[in-house]
């Protein structure tokens, strides 16, 4: 085969549109993992959960009463449609992908906490038609109550099924309130914040102060000095589903 | 406006078909009238299976939209004459159909009044956002294309020729609205069942089977109930659209079967598992996805049959069978099987209520009315052509 002189400039100009495009390629691919470099340098709030402290405790759910009374969760009676923040998983669920045969069959069944992963890259804030929830520079996946259209698309979107949707209007299943809290109304998706608001006052989250077995530490997983950090540092730490590279916030020590 | 006045002159059987729409649809209010005063509590989804029947139908219907482009590329891209007398009816059908996709939407929204924050907010990361531009741009092109061709049909002139480059771009804004559709789905980490690239190309399939089996149809029915007749060209020709579509239909399901199946990658064997077995003694999909497929099967056997493909009784079977076996894969399987079992591994049971269920009828019944004044507007204009 020859090569014209029509030919040859044609496959110049690709070459050269090929070589133009490989920055922006490059770009949108590596997106991702700028976005993770420059989180490095602010700060990054997670959480390291001792799944072994939290069976110590038997049926204890004070962190779960705690959030969900400073929340204003209601109690639905209704599981296929109950709204939750933070609650016990058995653990061959929250963990599918592990692979548990030869582990003790009482081991499957243990209840382990779970809660909004919080992802460096969550699924959720990138579906969400309408920006109602998004990522702050510290890590949080916020959710604004007022934006949300209650299309249910972060639901489908995350794959830890941290999310809930109010069904129903949520204030009639409220008996106790929290006057310095907001409450839902119907149709918008809630999730766990963080505890965004006791932050702000300088506090830490409520679960993380109403356990008193010890087994949720909270902090600053960028901070080489803190409780977090050491804990990762000497014990063998596991994420949700880590292989979905959506980068959880959430570890657990086992 | 738009030559309604047609729309309200019309034989009493018209009237009949009409009123009895209606009802549908005022019954359907009352029913919404309820969501909207109690939630979307009225309705069978629960938090593990968030999508139901109503974001299954829009998925349907965006594929009926979409399907209008078999019969206006060939009118228009290949100048194929035999089209020339339907391709306004599958126009027609398209903006229907997305008249349909839109309410559904709209009915699935838990704050149905703040759905304009979708355009007050553009999230161009979000799927949703591409969908509601493509949707939207799609009923703008075929609105201008349906009113403007009619228009010039009854002064008896040539369209204008402005015309001709927005009808080019519908061609492939009819594939992107249903690409963007299977988008929705398929960029979703930890939902298995849809994370395959071969879902939009499935997609679009199956629409260009289902949507030009209820042209031919509703093309059969007119004959017989009204004065216009496509003639048998036309309708054989749609009949050979519809054989390859769902012949390829078909073949990519195969696909999807196999990869998943002789992965034995236990996340993507399940979703089939529960859509054809049933998982921890839960099977409500079971028999409906079995109907799809044994529909699915013979329809192909009769379509690639010639004499009976040409028989236009049996080919009205056909493609009633078609329709039907493709409403129940996407309509029904497609969207629960996604969500089934949940990410925690739950079976969660979902049924459509008796409100839900009225809801999406009269959703339907509004589809089914706009044809019904679409196509007797174009009827009459036909008729007052010919008679002068």
């Amino acid at each position: 085969m020859s090569i014209t002189r029509r030919g040859f400039l044609g496959a110049a100009g690709l070459s050269a549109l090929a070589l133009a495009g490989k920055p922006a390629i490059e770009a949108a691919v590596g997106e991702g993992a700028q976005e993770h470099e420059a989180a490095a340098t602010g700060t990054r709030l997670a959480m390291v959960i001792d799944p072994r402290k939290c069976l110590e405790e038997g049926d204890c759910t004070k962190c779960v009463e705690a959030c969900h009374r400073a929340h204003n969760v209601p109690d639905l009676a209704d599981p296929a449609r109950e709204v939750k923040w933070i609650w016990k998983e058995r653990f061959e669920e929250a963990f599918p992908t592990l692979e548990l045969d030869h582990a003790p069959e009482a081991f499957h069944a243990k209840p382990v906490m779970v809660l909004c992963n919080h992802c460096d890259n969550p699924p959720c804030v990138r579906v969400c038609p309408t920006q109602a929830t998004w990522k702050r520079e510290d890590g949080i996946v916020m959710m604004d109550w007022h934006r949300c259209i209650g299309c249910r698309y972060c639901m489908a979107a995350c794959p830890y099924g941290s999310r809930s949707f109010n069904w129903s209007d949520p204030r009639q299943a409220l008996d106790r309130l929290n006057p310095d809290f907001p409450t839902r109304s119907k149709g918008v998706v809630e999730k766990c914040t963080f505890c965004e608001e006791r932050l702000a006052r300088g506090e830490r989250p409520a679960c993380v102060d109403a356990c008193t077995a010890g087994v949720i530490t909270f902090g600053d997983l960028n901070d080489p000095k803190s409780e977090v950090r050491a804990l990762l540092r000497d014990r063998f730490a596991i994420r949700r589903k880590a292989g979905l590279g959506t980068k959880p916030a959430i570890y657990y020590i086992v | 406006m738009f030559m309604f006045e047609k729309a309200v002159v019309g034989s009493r059987r018209y009237w009949m078909w009409v009123v009895a729409l209606l009802a549908v649809i005022g019954a359907a209010f009352l029913a919404y009238l309820r969501q909207f005063d109690e939630g979307l509590v009225i309705t069978g989804l629960s938090r593990d299976v968030t999508w139901g029947l109503y974001i299954a139908q829009f998925t349907f219907l965006v594929g009926v939209a979409a399907s209008a482009v078999m019969v206006v590329l060939p009118y228009y891209l290949h100048d194929y004459k035999a089209f020339g007398r339907i391709t306004i009816l599958g126009e027609f059908l398209a903006i229907s159909s997305v008249a349909m996709c839109m309410l559904f939407i709209f009915v699935d929204m838990g704050q149905p009044m703040r759905v304009l924050n979708v355009m007050l907010y553009p999230t161009p990361n979000s799927m949703m956002f591409w969908d509601m531009v493509s949707l939207g741009g799609y009923l703008a092109l075929n609105g201008i294309i349906a009113l403007v061709t009619l228009g010039a049909e009854r002064k008896r002139v040539a369209p204008p020729r402005w015309i001709r480059p927005v009808i080019i771009l519908s061609i492939p804004w009819a594939v992107s609205i249903h690409t963007v559709t299977a988008f929705l789905y398929n960029g979703l980490p930890g939902r298995s069942f849809w994370l395959t690239a071969i879902l939009a190309p499935r997609f679009l399939a199956s629409a260009f089977a289902a949507g030009p089996a209820l042209l031919i149809l509703l093309v059969l029915v007119m004959r017989r109930l009204t004065s216009f007749d496509a003639g048998k060209e036309p309708i054989q020709k749609l009949a050979l659209i519809v054989t390859y579509a769902m012949i390829i239909n078909v073949f990519f399901v195969l696909l999807e079967l196999f990869t998943a199946l002789y992965s034995q990658i236990p996340e993507h064997v399940v979703h089939f598992r529960f859509l054809f077995l049933g998982l921890d003694g839960q099977a409500p999909l079971v028999p409906w996805m079995w109907t799809s497929s044994v529909l699915a099967v013979v329809s192909v056997g009769l379509l690639l049959v010639p004499s009976m493909r040409r028989n236009e009784k049996v080919l009205a079977v056909t493609c009633a069978m078609v329709f039907v076996s493709l409403w129940i894969d996407k309509g029904l399987g497609l969207i629960v099987g996604g969500f089934v079992p949940s990410p925690f591994g739950a079976v969660t049971r979902y049924v459509p209520t008796g409100a839900e269920m009225l809801i999406a009828l009269g959703v339907w019944a509004i589809g089914f009315l706009l044809v019904t004044v679409f196509y007797k507007i174009t009827l009459s204009v036909r008729e007052e052509v010919a008679a002068s």
